[in-house]
């Protein structure tokens, strides 16, 4: 076949639905609608859920007859399905956009130069906007992430590889404290640090030891998540690893983290979404500071969560828009570290 | 070669038909006798069993495997083939449930005894396995010189360790401008190649395939066959394969292996020439027939 002849046909899509068929989707779609706020209308049925609900359930019941009769039972029983599975997407989603959306509408409301350049030093939360900032805080959250992760990693790392690579006599038992670890709530693990180092040693609240109670909710998560992509690594590359006269050792260092890595920056990430807007544990051990400390391993430190809820506790106008704008900072941090995450994790092509 | 045939069931030869797989291999040995001094190692497998757990997967193999020859291992799936090679380099006990008993002497020291060194046996005794597995996270070029980092060896000139290695399993020519590239883009008969490339460039003495081109298309198949006889010139190849055309070719011996529902065992071998055309076992006969299997 020449290109000539090739370039006269068309490309086809004859398993897609047709314009029509497509109208004819939009056109159930807005009876559907109809029909709800009818029934709202005449029935003692009120509100948003209402009109939702019974959207869903003429939308479903209308696709599923078309299909039903046109294409018999079947196919009715499909459309059903499908449905249902668009409508878990939608129930799902929805309160996670508006979530968003509503933290990005109140909080940037409160967002000035000042709220990144300054701190709380010379400022009250219920002070207005304009004066005073959360640097401290945002400093003290980078702080604790990055402290957590450093302790947490190594050790997550290391349970992980014994759980899949060495499989020793403990592997069932630490398995079993890894899932309980995992459902310790973060208000214990803060107890935990404050009764054991806090109450009983001179110690007083620092980042460090806020830190070590994200830590311990943040290891669970962490090996996990890469005991799972570790699990992925196909066993054929150990065998080529150890075959080529390499101790077990070597094969895991070599080959097999390498392999898993963008799972294992994963598993990083999804530790830290665990950690990043933790309060309770913080309340206990980190101390106060309205101003930047820089030294983690002395004096009390601040923290974006900890300003939020002190902010909202407060109750004036201006404390609560502080929360607010705390809440989007929050938000915007862990983006950039996901996505920072996500570009050093990337397969290099 | 020492021939430990156990269940030979005195068939009479007037009823073997000449097959044309036996002139295949008598063509190949006529050509092999050129090949002056063996070089390689020798490896024994003296009373050979395996266990998975409490089946028992291969039973009381004897086989020599001569330096510088290539023996083929035939039969049926199941009858313990890829066990027995396994046993070989003591890739049998990754598996964690696996026993063992025998022995296996390379350069007449058993592999298996008390304070041997196993990193030192598998660098001696390299292996390719039946799914071309290479690295994913390394270029083609690390991949070829994967195994002196695993294994933590010296090399004064890596360059032409690479080339070497790549010339010896003839990939050089294909990937020589790209050797900085993921080795994944690479086609399945391509990554095998880069596999015994890996393997070679670790120097061993013999060389164990299993299965190495049940996953590839016959054009690489022939490139992988020519690959095993240039490297029949150096070293021992031992080959598990399916396929007797394949045998027939490659193969100065051809073991015969086989199940009858219990512990493989086997049954016989010999010259890859006399198993095609004249099998002493009347089971080997109907497999090199194509009567099973």
């Amino acid at each position: 076949m020449t290109n000539l002849e090739a370039s006269a046909v068309t490309p086809l899509t004859p398993w897609k639905a047709t314009l029509n068929q497509r109208l004819f989707t939009v056109l159930l779609l807005a009876v559907a609608i109809a029909l709800s706020y009818i029934v709202v209308a005449v029935t003692p049925m009120k509100g948003k859920l209402a009109y939702a609900f019974l959207f869903m359930l003429f939308s479903v019941g209308f696709q599923a007859t078309h299909a039903g009769i046109k294409r018999g039972r079947t196919a009715a029983v499909d459309a059903i399905a499908g449905s249902i599975a668009v409508a878990g997407a939608v129930l799902v989603f929805t309160p996670v956009i508006s979530l968003i959306f509503t933290t990005i509408i109140r909080g940037s409301k409160g967002l000035r130069v000042n709220t990144f350049t300054q701190t709380m030093e010379h400022a009250a939360m219920t002070d207005p906007i304009s004066q005073g900032g959360l640097l401290h805080s945002l400093i003290g959250t980078l702080y604790l992430i990055l402290i957590a992760t450093v302790i947490s990693l190594p050790l997550a790392l290391l349970t992980a590889l014994y759980l899949t690579e060495i499989k020793g006599r403990a592997a069932g038992f630490i398995q079993f404290l890894v899932q309980a670890m995992s459902g310790v709530p973060s208000i214990v693990a803060g107890v935990f640090i404050y009764a054991a180092l806090l109450l009983t040693t001179s110690l007083h609240g620092s980042t460090i030891m806020g830190a070590l109670p994200l830590a311990i909710l943040m290891i669970p998560t962490v090996t996990r998540t890469a005991q799972e992509v570790l699990l992925l690594v196909p066993q054929d590359l150990r065998e080529a690893g150890v075959a080529l006269g390499a101790t077990q050792w070597k094969t895991v260092a070599t080959i097999v983290v390498p392999a898993a890595r963008s799972g294992l920056i994963t598993a990083v990430i999804l530790g830290i979404a665990r950690i990043a807007g933790e309060t309770a544990p913080l309340l206990f051990t980190l101390g106060v500071s309205d101003k930047i400390n820089w030294n983690p391993l002395n004096g009390g430190q601040s923290a974006l969560p900890y300003y939020v809820w002190s902010g909202l506790g407060l109750g004036s106008p201006e404390a609560i828009q502080r929360a607010w704008t705390g809440i989007l900072v929050l938000l915007m941090i862990v983006l950039v570290l996901f996505t920072a995450a996500r570009i050093l994790g990337r397969e290099k092509k | 070669m020492n021939d430990e045939n156990t269940n030979s069931q005195g068939d009479d030869m007037s009823t073997s038909t000449p097959s044309v797989l036996s002139s295949v291999a008598q063509n190949r040995a006529a050509h092999h006798e050129a090949n002056s001094a063996p070089m390689g190692s020798g490896l024994e497998a003296r009373g050979v069993h395996a266990w998975f757990g409490k089946h028992h997967a291969l039973e009381n193999v004897s086989l020599d495997f001569n330096p510088g020859t290539v023996t083929a291992l035939i039969g049926p799936s199941g009858c313990g083939k890829s066990t027995f090679i396994r046993t070989l380099n003591r890739m049998h006990e990754f598996i964690p449930s696996a026993a063992m008993a025998g022995e296996v002497l390379l350069d007449g020291k058993d592999i298996y005894s008390s304070g041997i060194d196993v990193t030192q046996i598998r660098l001696k005794i390299g292996m390719v396995f039946q799914k071309p597995n290479p690295f994913p996270s390394m270029t083609i070029g690390q991949n070829v010189l994967a195994g002196l980092k695993l294994a933590q060896l010296k090399h004064d000139n890596k360059e032409e360790l690479l080339e070497q290695s790549l010339t010896r399993a003839g990939l050089w020519n294909e990937v020589k401008d790209r050797l900085g590239v993921s080795a994944g883009g690479l086609s399945g008969g391509q990554q095998q190649r880069l596999c015994i490339a890996r393997s070679l460039a670790v120097n061993p003495k013999v060389l164990l395939m299993d299965e190495p081109c049940s996953a590839l298309d016959p054009g690489s198949t022939l490139r992988i066959e020519d690959t095993i006889s240039e490297l029949s010139k150096t070293m021992t190849i031992v080959i598990v394969t399916h396929n007797m055309q394949q045998a027939a070719r490659v193969s100065d011996y051809t073991a015969f292996f086989l199940s009858d529902g219990g512990p493989g065992q086997m049954i016989e071998v010999g010259p890859t020439s006399e198993m095609f055309s004249r099998p002493r076992d009347q089971r080997t006969e109907n497999y090199v027939s194509g009567r099973f299997g």
